[in-house]
């Protein structure tokens, strides 16, 4: 006992106050660390970024959204602007050498003659007066967003010059500044009526899913009749129906509406997929037997699982809603002057006649065809990495 | 195989109920009618219009019942193949409808035949040579043709048909055999006029059924099979045909029910453009003058061929693929 005691007092119990780190045999190096613990959003940059393409169609989306919000600034003449001396003239050309010169960006003058034989506006460059462009220049006067007066444009046509780039239309109005204002609309409608039908969608899908029975074999029901209607149609007679006495910016919202009405049964039939095969998941009945309402375990514990999956399925279905409205639009059923979009300038477009004469006119779905295709692409993109843990 | 095919008939019969109510519903939003709207043309014009003959007007369309009494009568009318009557054109629906809907079922027929024999080649193609420039050269035409909006793609190429070919504008046949009989003469004028129609509504719809093919043909051939016949020396030819491609084939019939909605809308918009003598200017124009029984019955026919369509091609699935069960209630 007593020998014991002793070599108890000899060694004491020691305890080092230094702090100790359980993992410093395997401790992760920084990069390393960043790697394993990567949050699933950040795994899915990092799968996303290595899709080329998607990655330049982001950009392009990015570009043309934040083109939106300073359009006036853009815009080298005003919506409505017109110019009575030039109609339809033909888009000019940007030249940098003047008579070998270089004296920047500049047009040479639009010479205007009406062809007496066959009535033709015929315009042609006048070699000999050069109008060089300006930059962040004052020129036509607008209302920023409707609230305050500026004139201040990044790029306008010299004094009493013109700078018509992508030519003007029956009014004489600079389809360049149109298209500009025209992607407001374009690109909200698309964005406003994904968001009515993402919102649509995960209800009645989360509902159809999670509780099955009747409510699913009527949610099923209503979605294979809505499917069996064609599409266009179907927004023709429901545009149709919007009332005429309406504002145009009623009727905006009222196709904006329209499109995500019919367009939201795909997002439904997916999220009730995933929701009937997640439900039966331990974690689920783990949730339910804690307690926890069906809101929050749709909206908590399975929603959050294949959020990624309907975002890129969302992307994908915009662009559908961008060539539904061109092409109601287009019909003289959706948007109305002097709301502008896209679809609405193309209406300038619609007979063979302009096709002929004046191609510029054509010069609209450009940008339709671009945006289209960057969703596409960037929709492409995002449903390969919607799903990071898979190899 | 009998009892699959009655009992798929059987479930299309609860569908088209609900789509003809909501047709009902949508034809009646407008506010007006189209008795009251043309009154008070008449009357604009300074004709007077007694009240008396309103209200037989009124009697004699049914404007003067309730809406539940309108559907029924509009339904049972249906039932028993009469249409309604349309304000405009002063003729019974199925007068007025008959030749158009024929020409819109000929239509889609053409363009689905269209699409899958474009679609078809590429696809393999695209899957047997993935990374390819070929393959992604094909894949940007393809989502080239998705993203061009149709009305404009008709137009250029009514132009280019025009001042290429010669063939005159509009229409599906030149206008002298607008009212001759059938004739030799008369069928190539319409093959003519109907390829541009063909041609702009397919590639719309030949993107997605390219990238699908490709997809599905892809998955197959990266099953052991393949590997397996491929190591015993299948010259690759027949190993493609043999067994993966039949394989990939089922989802391109059980497609049609997804394409034939599409192609119908891009009918829709593309005869506006051309003023080809479909359904589409017919419907447009009896929205906008609320002829409402003529808008309802368009609407009507165009969902009753889509939900045909899918119930063919859900037949041909049946027939084609052995693995669907045709016993058993639930299609989950």
């Amino acid at each position: 006992m007593s020998r014991d005691a002793g070599e108890a007092a000899t060694v004491e119990h020691y305890v080092s106050p230094e702090p100790f780190d359980p993992h410093s045999i395997e401790a992760l190096s920084r990069e390393q660390e960043r790697f394993y613990m990567a949050s699933q959003w950040r795994m899915m940059w990092w799968r996303f970024r290595r899709h080329r393409l998607a990655l330049w169609s982001a950009a392009i989306i990015a570009v043309m959204y934040a083109s939106i919000v300073v359009s006036e600034l853009l815009a080298p003449y005003g919506l409505h602007s017109r110019h009575s001396e030039f109609i339809f003239a033909p888009p000019q050309r940007v030249h940098l050498f003047h008579g070998g010169q270089f004296v920047g960006p500049f047009v040479y003058a639009l010479a205007y003659r009406l062809n007496m034989e066959t009535l033709k506006r015929e315009y042609s460059e006048d070699r000999a007066r050069v109008q060089p462009l300006r930059f962040l220049c004052a020129a036509d006067e607008y209302r920023f967003w409707g609230m305050f007066e500026a004139d201040l444009h990044l790029m306008c046509p010299a004094e009493n010059g013109t700078a018509f780039l992508l030519g003007t239309d029956r009014l004489g109005r600079d389809i360049l500044s149109r298209i500009i204002y025209g992607a407001r609309i374009s690109l909200t409608v698309g964005l406003i009526g994904i968001i009515i039908s993402f919102v649509l969608g995960i209800v009645l899908g989360g509902l159809a899913g999670y509780y099955g029975g009747w409510v699913d074999s009527t949610v099923q029901r209503l979605i294979e009749v809505i499917r069996s209607f064609p599409e266009l149609p179907l927004w023709m007679a429901l545009s149709a129906a919007l009332p005429v006495n309406w504002s145009p910016v009623a009727v905006f919202l009222g196709i904006t509406v329209i499109l995500g009405l019919v367009d939201w049964t795909g997002l439904a039939r997916a999220v009730r997929s995933k929701l009937l095969a997640l439900r039966e998941e331990d974690f689920c009945t783990a949730a339910v037997l804690m307690g926890a309402s069906p809101r929050r375990v749709i909206a908590r514990h399975l929603l959050p699982n294949f959020m990624s999956h309907l975002i890129a399925s969302a992307t994908l279905s915009i662009p559908s809603m961008i060539l539904g409205e061109t092409a109601l639009s287009f019909l003289g059923l959706g948007l109305r002057p002097p709301i502008t979009s896209w679809g609405v300038l193309l209406t300038e477009s619609q007979n063979i006649n302009a096709v002929a004469l004046y191609p510029w006119l054509m010069l609209p779905v450009v940008p339709v065809i671009v945006a289209v295709l960057a969703f596409n692409f960037m929709g492409d993109g995002l449903r390969d990495a919607a799903d990071p843990y898979r190899t | 195989m009998f009892s699959y095919l009655i009992r798929r008939l059987l479930v299309m019969i609860p569908t088209l109920l609900v789509i003809s109510v909501l047709v009902f519903v949508i034809i009646q939003l407008p506010e007006g009618d189209y008795l009251s709207s043309h009154i008070a043309e008449l009357q604009a014009q300074g004709e007077k219009v007694s009240q008396d003959e309103i209200a037989f007007l009124r009697q004699q369309y049914g404007l003067d019942r309730s809406q539940v009494e309108q559907y029924l009568v509009w339904l049972a009318g249906m039932l028993q193949g009469d249409f309604g009557y349309s304000f405009e054109y002063n003729l019974p629906v199925s007068e007025v409808v008959g030749d158009r809907l024929f020409l819109s079922f000929i239509l889609s027929f053409a363009t689905i035949v269209f699409t899958w024999v474009v679609a078809f080649p590429i696809g393999v193609y695209s899957a047997t040579h993935q990374y390819s420039w070929a393959d992604h050269g094909l894949t940007l035409i393809g989502f080239l043709g998705l993203a061009t909006p149709n009305f404009l793609f008709a137009l250029v190429l009514l132009y280019v048909a025009n001042v290429v070919f010669g063939t005159s504008i509009g229409g599906l046949m030149d206008p002298q055999y607008v009212d001759a009989p059938m004739s030799w003469g008369k069928l190539l004028s319409v093959l003519e006029h109907l390829w541009i129609p063909v041609v702009v509504i397919g590639t719309s719809g030949t993107a997605g059924m390219i990238r699908r093919l490709r997809a599905n043909l892809l998955d197959e051939l990266q099953k052991q099979y393949v590997v397996t016949a491929r190591a015993k020396g299948l010259p690759p030819i027949r190993l493609l045909v043999k067994y993966p491609l039949r394989m990939a084939l089922n989802p391109f019939i059980a497609d049609i029910g997804n394409l034939l909605p599409q192609v119908i809308s891009g009918a829709a918009i593309v005869s506006v453009v051309l003023s080809l003598p479909t359904t589409g200017p017919m419907l447009l124009s009896a929205l906008q003058s609320q002829d409402m029984y003529l808008a309802g019955s368009f609407l009507m026919f165009l969902s009753l061929l889509t939900v045909i369509g899918m119930f063919l091609s859900d037949l041909a699935l049946a027939a084609l693929d052995p693995r669907i069960r045709l016993e058993g209630g639930t299609t989950r």
